[in-house]
């Protein structure tokens, strides 16, 4: 009835007019999500690019305009370099340990079954800290007095390579990079163990019912299969290693004398502890841009992998 | 890509990695439990892997004491309000993304999940002085908006999946009995929906628990930090307190590893979801 009438009096198509009230349905159903998306990622986005266009201390008026001053300076800049070149170590690193160890181990709970609860909930365990939680107690585990590792290559009368892990500047960084992979290696193993879970087992079973061997099934199948995923934990761990943060500032701040400075703990250091909010913010922004062109280089190329193979 | 001519790895191989990972994971939880309720002479002068002759559990007593739960009610204020957040508009913005024909709709999804790349680090300055700005720096509430923000992304990716898949019939059905948008919304959808909406809490959960950054720079007293911040902030008082400051990284880890106990299945599932394209 009430239509009928409606579209009577409205010139307006009926299909179109639903449209309309649609549209306004969606902006009220979308609207607090994009404010709070608008407030506290795009705003800050766009303030720190202007910021990084300033010279200032962060107190009061004492901004200066500089253009793009802080963006020159950042370019020649051999603490920044070098960070740079640590994400990119912490990157390669991630990459080459975390996903293969990740596999196996996934390979290894998924066969194991029913039986490895057990295994899960130990497996698990450092997923659920905090990184300030995980890097306090390697500090000590690294301690060169009393930490396990010493303690351990002492009792096997290997003193010589007792070392002073994250105080040693050639040694900080690996160090750091291990404990990352200790963090990170139970996400790829829940990553992969998810991947298989999703697998149909009628995949498995005809290939074996046309007498396919564990091996080929392994690389013809399974492997392939878990295509989708592996990309997934490329991109993931490539975004992530960059933008690599708490545990290596609570392990070392990015000492000693910037042997395991990142982006991130550089860019903390310059705001927070020499007050220079423009050059911070240029740091920061760099970091962004690095990420973002990082993350569309590797989706695409993964992309053109997977149609390749 | 290069094939192994080896055999896959036998089942020894594959029980010794096993072993190799329990070890490696599970040590250093044995060293921090052990050295916590060691004296701090202990710690120098007997094996690392000994047990105390005596255990001394007053490093425990003297972070209970102390302003542990404060820390431990302003996690737990802070984490449940932006979960509650965090749910509400994420779903609200799945719902729209999922089954509402509109404009652009493809588009702003796509925005919003390229959310996902943006560092923290990148909004941290700005965010900070806004903090300042509405004078809700050093309070509790100066979280919520950057947790729920971060954690809309994701949220709204995996609910949108979800929504995705519930049957278009149900939602005709109850469209000629006369439903709106907002009783499709809340009698139908966030009822279907509670699955996918206890992984992005628990997935958002753990986060929002474990997060340092915003917390360090956003608040500056123990009467508005978070529990990570508690070790942070006994690390600077106990410097030396080797046992103390393990005590400290095990009661904060405690209420997540208990919760983690109590709800395995749950929790991993959760995980597992919020990983798949996270």
């Amino acid at each position: 009835m009430s239509t009928i009438t409606s579209a009577k009096t409205a010139p307006i198509p009926l299909e179109k007019r639903r449209q309309w009230s649609q549209a306004w349905v969606a902006a009220a159903f979308l609207l607090p999500a994009l404010l709070l998306l608008g407030v506290f990622l795009v705003y800050p986005l766009l303030t720190s690019f202007r910021l990084s266009l300033l010279n200032w201390n962060g107190l009061g008026n004492t901004a200066q305009y500089v253009g793009l001053h802080n963006w020159a300076e950042l370019l020649h800049d051999s603490t920044f370099l070098t960070a740079i070149k640590n994400n990119g170590l912490l990157a390669l690193l991630s990459i080459a340990i975390q996903i293969p160890a990740g596999l196996v181990l996934a390979f290894l709970l998924n066969k194991a079954g029913r039986g490895s609860t057990f295994l899960k909930v130990l497996y698990f365990l450092p997923l659920l800290m905090s990184s300030v939680a995980i890097g306090t107690v390697f500090r000590s585990v690294y301690d060169p007095n009393f930490g396990p590792i010493n303690s351990l290559l002492r009792a096997m009368h290997l003193d010589v390579l007792a070392q002073d892990w994250l105080g040693n500047p050639s040694l900080a960084l690996p160090s750091v990079i291990a404990v990352v992979c200790w963090q990170n290696i139970p996400f790829y193993m829940l990553l992969f163990l998810a991947g298989l879970a999703s697998m149909p087992a009628e995949l498995r079973e005809a290939a074996l019912l046309d007498g396919a061997s564990k091996r080929v099934i392994f690389w013809r199948i399974t492997l392939p299969f878990l295509q989708g995923t592996i990309r997934t934990a490329l991109v993931l761990s490539l975004i992530g290693s960059l933008r690599y943060f708490d545990l290596i500032y609570v392990m070392t701040g990015g000492g000693p004398s910037g042997a395991s400075e990142v982006m991130a703990t550089y860019m903390y250091r310059t705001v927070f502890a020499s007050f220079n909010i423009g050059y911070g913010a240029a740091i920061s922004t760099a970091m962004f841009i690095i990420v973002a062109v990082a993350a569309g280089l590797a989706l695409r190329t993964t992309r053109r992998f997977e149609t390749e193979v | 890509m290069l094939r192994p001519q080896t055999a896959l790895p036998s089942r020894a191989l594959l029980f010794l990695a096993a072993l190799v990972w329990l070890l490696v994971t599970t040590l250093p939880f044995v060293f921090m439990l052990l050295t916590s309720v060691k004296s701090q002479s202990d710690v120098y002068l007997i094996p690392v892997w000994a047990l105390p002759k005596t255990f001394d559990f007053s490093n425990y007593l003297n972070v209970l004491r102390g302003s542990f739960f404060i820390y431990l009610r302003n996690s737990i204020f802070v984490v449940t309000v932006s979960v509650a957040l965090t749910l509400l508009l994420s779903s609200m913005a799945a719902f729209a993304f999922a089954r509402i024909r509109f404009r652009f709709n493809g588009f702003l999804f796509g925005l919003v999940v390229a959310g996902l790349i943006v560092p923290v680090h990148v909004t941290l300055i700005p965010v900070y002085l806004m903090t300042r700005t509405l004078g809700i720096y050093d309070t509790p509430f100066a979280l919520i908006g950057p947790y729920v923000a971060f954690s809309l992304p994701i949220s709204i990716f995996i609910l949108t999946e979800f929504m995705r898949q519930i049957p278009r019939e149900m939602e005709e059905a109850a469209q000629i009995d006369g439903a709106g948008p907002m009783t499709l919304f809340t009698r139908i959808f966030l009822p279907l929906c509670m699955p996918g909406l206890a992984t992005v809490a628990i997935y958002n959960g753990i986060n929002m628990w474990n997060e340092f950054i915003f917390a360090y720079v956003l608040t500056s007293s123990p009467q508005s930090r978070t529990l990570p911040l508690a070790i942070w902030d006994f690390q600077g008082q106990y410097s030396a307190n080797i046992p103390a400051i393990l005590a400290v990284v095990t009661l904060t880890s405690l209420p997540l590893i208990a919760a983690y106990i109590f709800g395995q299945e749950r929790i991993i599932q959760g995980m597992m979801a919020g990983s798949v394209k996270g």
